[in-house]
């Protein structure tokens, strides 16, 4: 596989529209924590103000609900959680400015759809290796809703995290793609 | 297991996400971290020794337990008070999901187990006629798979339960994932369709992650009973590349 690709954020449409799915990626820089309850929060927040709260236009949302950081971390465990779940709010969160997600697993054909309208990626980080992808975060501040616990929406300093971009912004889905050639493959090979 | 499956993963994206999973269990290791951010619901069956007489709530002890667990290692907090009416979180983690049961002789077995809300998430019950037979269970287990695998994050654990009620099905799929993976069932017609699940898993092509490749699930397990002259409940129980547990003895 070729080097992963550095992307330093907040990243514009235009760079993301040369990220082609299955590229390894390295996300640099601020990304903000959002998962189910914060989602009812945004889209409440949306409906009332027609537009996205805390500057969040052009910045990348992580479905990420980290556990409390050890005294002296930056962090605590943090992975992605299941993307599906946040699909229906997602569309309208892409169309409202946020340029990016991270996730894990199958999205959507509304979400892909969504991707190709805005100009939009959305990238898989591996679940299930959170106290490694812990290591690439610097630093992390709450933005809002503190009452949500680990839901909160939190600001979270970025330092390589590594992720495979999952849907393209011409609709190409990994998770689709990926399971099939590899299929093909290995059936060729038997 | 983990580590000698990165060398018969053929796909590279693959092994690079197995090399992620051990590098992982190595810094979880050496620095306490919790391998998954999602610490998950504490499910706990106590199997009691029929010779003991035990008085008091168990239950209650069992969650005294658990806000303790959670709030000394850090763990994250991810039970809400109620599915419907009030998700706000309940704060320590509690309730913790307990089953009681029976073993012959003295002591206790003590099981714990901590699951991800992804993969239980990806968990199915079905209610087949009984002429569905294996074929049936073999169909409810790859369409589980098919329908939610990416989400529960492979290389899965899966556990199945056949048999007893629609209630206990569930239960019973979720014991299966106790057993080590270095025992095989010791039913050889169970142990032999338990392989034949798991390389039709692995014939999936979904892969580490989900992201392509062999190693779908790392291993099937599962778990059979009695059950009604009209019923096949079958359950699938997936457990994800963390899925964590633990068996104590106590005081046998």
């Amino acid at each position: 596989m070729s080097s992963p690709t550095r992307i330093d954020l907040p990243v514009s449409r235009e760079v993301l529209a040369g990220l082609r799915v299955g590229d390894e990626v390295r996300l640099y820089g601020p990304v903000f924590t959002a998962r189910d309850a914060t989602h009812a929060k945004l889209a409440e927040s949306l409906e009332r103000d027609d537009r996205l709260p805390f500057g969040l236009e052009g910045q990348t949302l992580f479905y990420a609900g980290p556990t409390p950081p050890a005294a002296g971390r930056p962090a605590g465990a943090v992975g992605p959680t299941t993307a599906k779940r946040m699909d229906g709010t997602t569309p309208l969160l892409l169309e409202a400015g946020i340029v990016a997600t991270i996730g894990k697993g199958l999205r959507s054909a509304e979400v892909r759809e969504a991707c190709v309208r805005t100009g939009s990626v959305y990238f898989a980080a591996v679940g299930g290796a959170a106290a490694l992808l812990a290591t690439f975060v610097a630093g992390s501040e709450v933005v809002a809703w503190p009452e949500l616990g680990t839901e909160a929406l939190v600001r979270m300093q970025l330092e390589g995290l590594p992720v495979f971009v999952a849907i393209d912004t011409q609709g190409a889905d990994l998770y689709a793609d990926a399971r099939a050639a590899w299929r093909a493959q290995s059936e060729g090979e038997r | 297991m983990l580590r000698s499956a990165v060398t018969t993963e053929r796909s590279p994206r693959g092994q690079a996400v197995l090399e992620q999973l051990l590098e992982n269990a190595d810094i979880a290791q050496a620095d306490s971290v919790p391998v998954c951010q999602d610490t998950g619901t504490v499910w706990v069956r106590v199997e009691l020794g029929a010779e003991e007489c035990l008085c008091g709530d168990v239950v209650a002890e069992v969650n005294v337990a658990v806000a303790q667990a959670y709030h000394d290692a850090h763990l994250r907090m991810s039970l809400v008070n109620d599915a419907l009416f009030d998700r706000s979180n309940t704060g320590d983690n509690t309730p913790a999901f307990v089953d009681i049961a029976w073993r012959p002789g003295t002591g206790a077995t003590v099981h714990v187990m901590l699951k991800g809300g992804g993969s239980d998430n990806a968990s199915r019950v079905e209610m087949l006629a009984p002429d569905a037979g294996i074929e049936g269970v073999r169909r409810v287990v790859l369409e589980a798979v098919e329908a939610r695998a990416t989400g529960a994050c492979p290389p899965l654990l899966i556990g199945v339960g056949v048999g007893a009620t629609f209630d206990k099905v569930a239960g019973l799929a979720k014991r299966a994932l106790l057993r080590r993976l270095d025992e095989p069932s010791a039913d050889p017609k169970l142990a032999a369709f338990e392989a034949e699940l798991l390389s039709a898993v692995n014939a999936t092509g979904i892969g580490p992650a989900g992201l392509g490749g062999d190693m779908t699930a790392i291993g099937v397990q599962v778990l059979t009973a009695p059950c009604h002259i009209a019923a096949l409940p079958v359950a699938v129980n997936l457990g994800c590349c963390a899925v964590r547990s633990v068996t104590i003895e106590v005081g046998s």
